[in-house]
């Protein structure tokens, strides 16, 4: 397992509150990885400087083999390096259809003149039918992705972001607003994309990390508190103190 | 799968039938080519009518399609108007002048035919000079290409900037109204180099063609509309389907989950803007012909929000939704303000419908956005859905 990412001494104040203070993060290939905190520890600011969204204060990132940095790069190019987001609510394109949806993410030349003149291919509809499959939506290839139920949707972003072939996927609260049936079923999902790619999670259900059986990273004021097993940092005095113990 | 762009699209074939259709029986009934049947001016109002479906088809795109509010596309019109204007007035001039001047014993200079070109031309502005602007104004290819070039260029050096800033929604649209204003006031200014308010006029005299009556060239024009049209309401069907469309509707809906999914949203915008506005700039190059004057007033910033209620009347986000918006409310205008509508006495106050039309046509857009969102092509909706409720019975 090599470093994929690597986030040191990163901070970052929005009108002089600090959201990220010197946090200092990293990841393998392949990893699985949760991440918990109590509300406004900085998670989704998290993910807002990893993708480009945010631009932090201070502090390094360095993506890959070669260490390249990711601060100054967008958000398109962050997300062609092989950076995938999928955010809190789902977000498909719900007036097209989940095959559209799925083409869009595949992975494919992403200028305008290569979209303009793309041509179908084979090969690309099999990998549409495979991701479908993957995400139990084979059946609703043809539909809307509005039409979808709240879990189904869900999943049609994560099998975008699997399109997408992402070396890193940035999962934010995936189970929220799911029956115990789907939520298993997610679950699934993210621990076998995390066999061939690194996979960040981030949860406030304990029971789902649980069943991820990853290691925990707990964030508290825009700042590592703990890492580790679940049990390890379950049993953590500061993090029973700041999180659990509520 | 690998079915024809045309096949996978059956409503392209059918607006093409029916705008083919059209031209053949406006044609027939001209008085310029055919039985007389509808006058040479009412042929030139088919013909702008089209070159305004044109842009309306544009805006759809722009705004239907890319969600851009763009309230400045009029602007682009303008512009072609102006740049196949410039050669429309220059060659004619040219030739009155030369032969004005071929009586003259001694041969007249260059520079003298180019110097009473340029007081005929300024002399309304108080001008004796051909101002720079000009000089390619003597030929057609090159006057061509500013049609092209110039709406081209302007929107690809507005659109950078402001689409690279992120400037969205409204302040997009403030913004684009401010660049129309912006340019239609400059052009005002008789110093301009345009003749200012007096605009370019004269137009619907083609140079080299003064044999040909108005009757015959207003046909010719009504083809060559028609025909833009054609290829615009192609080109475009082709842009927003297919993977391109699907990109260019996702950013209307949610543009920064595109851009996370890796595609430059940006590239796509200034993409989208540009292709529209050189296709705008098209239409007014064969508008202002047909209209014989173009001067600052016509790119003023109510034209471009006029584009826009002809495309929410018409219905977003489809084609021949803009085509069907333009059409009818160019038309019920002409019919209102140019006097078909009788005037409605109520005894303490008489409705006449030139002032009152607009106050009609802004309830109609107000009505449209509340109690209608997909507009008129709604309405094929509904009839397919009909259609299919039958076909199920």
């Amino acid at each position: 397992m090599s470093t994929l990412l690597e986030m040191s001494g990163v901070s970052v104040s929005f009108d002089g509150f600090k959201a990220i203070n010197n946090l200092s993060f990293q990841i393998g290939e392949p990893e699985l990885r949760a991440i918990i905190g109590p509300n406004g520890a900085g998670k989704t600011t998290f993910m807002d400087i990893i993708t480009g969204k945010t631009k932090p204060d201070e502090g390094r990132i360095t993506w890959g083999e070669k260490n390249i940095s990711l601060l100054g790069k967008s958000e398109s190019q962050i997300a062609r390096e092989g950076i995938g987001r999928k955010f809190q609510k789902p977000t498909v394109f719900e007036a097209q259809t989940v095959r559209e949806n799925l083409a869009m993410a595949l992975r494919n030349p992403r200028g305008p003149f290569d979209v303009l003149f793309y041509k179908k291919t084979q090969e690309g509809a099999d990998r549409i039918e495979a991701i479908a499959e993957q995400i139990g939506l084979s059946d609703a290839l043809p539909r809307l992705a509005g039409e979808l139920s709240h879990g189904q949707k869900q999943w049609l972003e994560i099998g975008m972001l699997l399109a997408q072939e992402p070396r890193l996927l940035l999962v934010d609260e995936p189970a929220a607003g799911m029956t115990p049936a789907e939520r298993e079923k997610t679950t699934e999902m993210l621990v076998n994309a995390a066999k061939t790619r690194a996979v960040v999670v981030v949860e406030h259900d304990m029971e789902f990390i649980r069943r991820l059986g990853c290691r925990v990273t707990v964030l508290c004021e825009g700042a590592v508190l703990a890492e580790g097993s679940i049990d390890h940092v379950t049993s953590d005095p500061q993090v029973i103190d700041v999180y659990l113990g509520r | 799968m690998n079915r024809s762009f045309l096949a996978r699209n059956p409503s392209i074939l059918w607006f093409l039938a029916l705008l083919g259709l059209f031209t053949l029986v406006v044609t027939v009934l001209s008085e310029g080519l055919g039985v007389g049947m509808i006058s040479t001016s009412f042929v030139k109002t088919l013909g702008k009518t089209l070159c305004l479906c044109l842009i309306a088809v544009a805006m759809d795109v722009v705004w239907g399609y890319c969600g851009i509010l763009s309230l400045g596309h009029f602007a682009f019109f303008g512009i072609g108007g102006y740049a196949i204007g410039m050669w429309l007035m220059y060659a004619r001039t040219e030739t009155i002048v030369e032969r004005s001047l071929a009586n003259q014993v001694i041969p007249p200079t260059p520079q003298e035919v180019s110097d009473a070109i340029a007081s005929q031309i300024f002399g309304v502005v108080g001008a004796s000079e051909l101002p720079s602007l000009w000089a390619f104004a003597h030929s057609l290819p090159l006057q061509l290409l500013m049609v092209v070039l110039v709406p081209g260029l302007l929107a690809l050096v507005f659109g950078w900037l402001a689409f690279r800033s992120r400037v969205t929604g409204v302040y997009l649209s403030i913004l684009t109204q401010a660049m129309t204003l912006a340019l239609s006031l400059y052009l005002f200014q008789n110093d301009s180099g345009l003749r200012g308010n007096n605009g370019l006029s004269g137009l619907q005299n083609i140079p080299g063609m003064g044999d040909v009556p108005q009757g015959v060239l207003s046909v010719w024009f009504l083809w060559a509309s028609a025909m833009a049209l054609a290829v615009g309401y192609v080109l475009f069907a082709f842009v927003t389907s297919g993977k391109m469309g699907s990109v260019i509707r996702a950013i209307r809906d949610d543009e920064a989950r595109v851009r996370f999914l890796g595609y430059h949203v940006e590239s796509y915008k200034l993409f989208v803007f540009t292709l529209t506005a050189i296709v705008a700039g098209i239409a007014g190059a064969l508008y202002y012909p047909q209209a014989g004057i173009v001067n600052p007033a016509e790119i003023a910033p109510i034209a471009s929000i006029y584009l826009a209620v002809w495309v929410a009347i018409g219905g977003r986000g489809r084609l021949y939704g803009a085509v069907m918006g333009t059409v009818f409310v160019t038309l019920l205008s002409s019919w209102f303000t140019g006097g078909g509508a009788p005037d409605i006495d109520l005894g303490f106050y008489r409705i006449q419908w030139t002032d009152w039309w607009l106050v009609l046509l802004g309830l109609a857009f107000v009505a449209v956005t509340l109690f209608a969102p997909q507009g008129l092509g709604g309405l094929v909706n509904k009839l397919k859905g009909a259609r299919a409720k039958e076909a199920k019975a």
